[in-house]
């Protein structure tokens, strides 16, 4: 053990953000903004210090897992769940890109939100937004450090929450800011959709317990090969299950339709947990529950398969969405489609590999829109305010009249506010001149998602696609199709955000952000760059990091055939969007036709209505479920509880028990004899004595002595 | 002390005057007469008391009369206030009119 003092410092990762969230919850109403949000973003930074450190002694020392423990939680017969945490390789990665990636969000949303909150014209929820995020902070570490399914489990719901409240954000308005459920019914999508996936987590977990007698990952690992032996069906009914909460988690098919949703969330929220950090809790749970997968080639398949098709489907609709963060949200989905099909056919460290670089370029891609998006807010807000003349002055030279250009009133006041999506792609172009900062930054994201080498996505996409041309060919055409699909929509939004001419007056008055904002997104453009050093082939790194956690694997071979493939694809893919989105720009008219659809059709219609699974998924579940549970409202409950049960047969046999039983006889007859009778004995027994108080005092003197001389007599006589 | 007088004699004499107490304090209908009664009955239990001292040779029972002197005389203060008030408010003393309390 290298340094065994610097592993007593974990339980730090978990505290400093709960720190943060409290010294912010009990003082943020004192604290200015940028108090708060540095408060909160120096808890996460100094939880990145510890995971640091932690990395540091574990690479000085063995590598082995150390397990420290923090406190007894629940101690009931066989069940022992002790909260400890777990300290080796795998974790200490995850912590370090959680706390990482998640501090440069944090500063990154000092900026963002301090906009945000203008625009959407509610400074009060400054605070409440970074209380969320070091919630978040402290819950994904939980998360990645636990010891057992169950301390996972917990992170895994906490992060669950911090995702409901940080989706619902703006809960009392949509995107657009105008009054709306829209954000809230998001949140509550996600919520859902995640518990029908903590359904399968939980009864996997049940299982386990039934038949380990024990949650913690070694106790579980030890046992596997011997449970495996006796009842081989277990193993697999175990990881299977938790496949159902990783595609929850992780949005694979058939669970993925929260993800696209859950962009109504902030842009700093949908980069740190709907691409960076939880949505990866998934691959992350296969990756920790190796010894178990290994162990049933079947389920491997399947969660291999779930993410190829995923990987693909996410793809095939990013091409046909205009909104600039769901074409992200789908770029997600199908790059997690790619971490988990890597974990489930055994190349856990591909998939680890392009968890770390794709919390990079994605984080990177994800804060860069918001730039976008903050950019033609402003634009937007400079036109509401400023009156026609600078308008005709900029904006007018273009030949075609502008798409957004705002009807004026009398007072200059424009009336277009209600309809101006600042997301949506086609209301953008030309913003590299406006914003050049963020073209050049967002260009690498996405030059990384493509995987143009030598870019961080190249490298771990490819080790990803080596492997799987190796263990599982099928997968291996899914996701090499994706890969091409992932340059083409990723071209597609480059050319039409920041190439052509503004075909909205907003997006020709955009602003660049302030430092705060692409300060972070450079420190993320040089990591996604720079990325992948962490696993270059030939020195493997990040396989001998894993090698002490994850027992079995093996660096992957550099295939130049594959590379090269998927390299070309790429640069075809990109080239076709040129040929269509670039070459010739969209016209700056409202409701112009993409140039795909020209070319695919009904198809992309298909792509453009994302094969419309929400719609199914409304008409096959939502609405029976809505059917079922009317039914048991009004017939169930309203007609046969309420309206037979309580009423005829409880409330109807009372009134006759009381009105004929009990008030009739036993009240009137039975109850009343015994008061009156009291009542006239009393009157009876009263008229008579009074007659003893008659007033005189020489009676009473009579009587007194009457008594005396009686009880004289009876003490004398007896 | 051979011609004393025996106790029986004294107790006779204390009990004829109880009775005779007794007798006033219920058959007169002036309150003054029958605080004179009652004042005869303590004073027959005084004498009582004197009689058993003297008999047994202690002194508690004298003792005691003084204690019975003391408390005759504070009621028989009490008792003549009272006597007063009722004479103010009704212009008569007679005890039989003072019945307020029937039932």
């Amino acid at each position: 053990m290298g340094s065994p003092g610097l592993f007593s410092l974990v339980p730090l990762i978990v505290f400093l953000p709960v720190i943060g969230l409290l010294v912010n919850m009990a003082f943020g109403g004192w604290m200015s903004e940028k108090a708060i949000g540095w408060l909160a973003s120096a808890a996460s930074g100094l939880a990145f210090v510890v995971a640091a450190l932690l990395g540091f002694a574990l690479w000085t020392g063995s590598g082995e897992a150390v397990v420290v423990r923090f406190a007894d939680w629940i101690h009931i017969g066989d069940l022992n769940a002790a909260w400890n945490f777990r300290v080796d390789t795998l974790s200490v990665l995850m912590m370090l890109v959680v706390s990482g990636v998640g501090t440069l969000i944090h500063i990154y949303a000092i900026g963002y939100m301090h906009e945000d909150v203008r625009f959407k014209n509610d400074v009060a929820r400054y605070r409440r937004f970074f209380v969320f995020m070091n919630l978040f902070i402290a819950m994904m570490m939980i998360l990645v450090s636990g010891d057992s399914y169950l301390m996972l489990f917990v992170g895994w719901e906490g992060v669950g929450l911090c995702s409901f409240l940080l989706i619902g954000f703006w809960y009392d308005m949509d995107t657009l800011g105008r009054p709306s459920f829209a954000n809230s019914n998001a949140a509550r999508k996600a919520f859902i959709t995640n518990r029908i996936g903590d359904f399968g987590f939980l009864i996997a977990g049940f299982t386990m317990f039934w038949w380990f007698k024990d949650l913690s990952f070694a106790g579980v690992f030890t046992q596997a090969g011997h449970i495996a032996s006796v009842a081989p069906g277990v193993i697999l009914f175990i990881t299977l299950f938790l496949l159902v909460g990783v595609a929850g988690k992780s949005a694979q098919l058939p669970l993925y339709v929260w993800l696209p949703d859950a962009m109504a969330g902030p842009t700093p929220v949908s980069a740190l947990i709907h691409a960076a950090t939880m949505v990866t809790a998934g691959v992350y749970l296969v990756a920790r529950s190796a010894p178990l997968y290994t162990l049933v080639p079947q389920a491997q398949a399947t969660v291999a398969l779930v993410g190829g098709i995923t990987a693909l489907f996410a793809a095939t609709i990013a091409v046909g969405q205009y909104d600039i963060k769901k074409v992200l949200a789908y770029s997600t989905i199908s790059q997690l489609g790619f971490m988990v099909a890597a974990v489930g056919m055994g190349a856990f460290v591909a998939g680890m590999f392009h968890l770390v670089t794709h919390a990079f370029f994605k984080a990177l891609l994800f804060l860069s829109a918001g730039s976008v998006i903050l950019g033609l807010e402003r634009g937007h807000h400079h036109l509401a305010y400023h009156g026609k003349s600078e308008i005709s002055a900029e904006a007018a030279p273009s030949a075609a009249p502008l798409a957004g250009t705002p009807p004026h009133d009398e007072q200059g006041n424009s009336s277009y506010e209600e309809v101006f999506d600042p997301a949506d792609m086609r209301n953008m172009g030309g913003l590299r001149k406006q914003m050049p900062v963020t073209f050049w930054l967002y260009l690498i994201g996405a030059l990384a998602l493509a995987g143009i080498f030598p870019l961080a996505g190249f490298w771990s996409k490819d080790e990803i696609l080596t492997d799987a041309f190796h263990k599982f060919p099928a997968v291996y055409w899914l996701l090499t199709i994706a890969a091409f699909l992932t340059a083409f929509y990723m071209g597609r939004q480059v050319w039409m955000v920041f190439f052509g001419k503004p075909r909205h007056a907003a997006a020709a008055q955009a602003e660049e952000s302030p430092k705060v904002i692409t300060v972070p997104l450079m420190i993320l453009a040089a990591l996604a760059v720079l990325g992948g050093v962490l696993n270059l082939p030939g020195v493997h790194s990040l396989t001998l990091w894993l090698e002490h956690t994850i027992v079995g694997v093996e660096a992957g071979q550099f295939n130049f055939l594959v590379a090269g493939l998927s390299t070309l694809l790429a640069l075809v893919a990109i080239a076709l969007s040129w040929m269509l989105y670039g070459r010739q720009p969209l016209a700056p008219a409202e409701d112009q036709k993409d140039p795909l659809k020209k070319l695919l059709g009904p198809l992309f219609t298909v792509f453009e209505r994302k094969y419309w699974v929400d719609e199914v998924y409304w008409a096959v579940f939502v609405n029976r479920y809505v059917d079922i549970a009317r039914f048991l409202a009004n017939v169930i409950d309203g007609r046969f509880w309420h309206d037979w049960f309580h009423e005829k047969v409880i409330a109807g046999t009372y009134n006759w028990l009381s009105r004929t039983v009990l008030d009739l006889r036993v009240d009137q007859q039975f109850i009343d004899a015994i008061a009156n009778g009291l009542g006239e004995l009393t009157k009876r027994a009263s008229s008579g004595l009074r007659r003893l108080q008659n007033g005189f005092v020489r009676s009473y003197a009579l009587a007194v002595l009457a008594g005396v001389v009686i009880i004289l007599g009876y003490l004398i006589l007896k | 002390m051979a011609h004393t007088i025996p106790l029986s004699w004294y107790l006779a004499i204390s009990a004829a005057l109880f009775a005779m107490g007794a007798l006033g304090v219920l058959i007169r209908r002036n309150p003054l007469i029958i605080f004179m009664s009652v004042e005869l009955m303590l004073n027959a239990a005084n004498l009582a008391f004197v009689a058993f001292a003297r008999s047994f040779g202690v002194l508690t029972g004298q003792i005691f009369v003084f204690f019975v002197m003391t408390v005759s005389a504070a009621e028989v203060a009490v008792g003549l206030a009272l006597i007063i008030i009722i004479f103010r408010n009704k212009h008569s003393i007679d005890v039989d009119l003072m019945n307020s309390l029937k039932g």
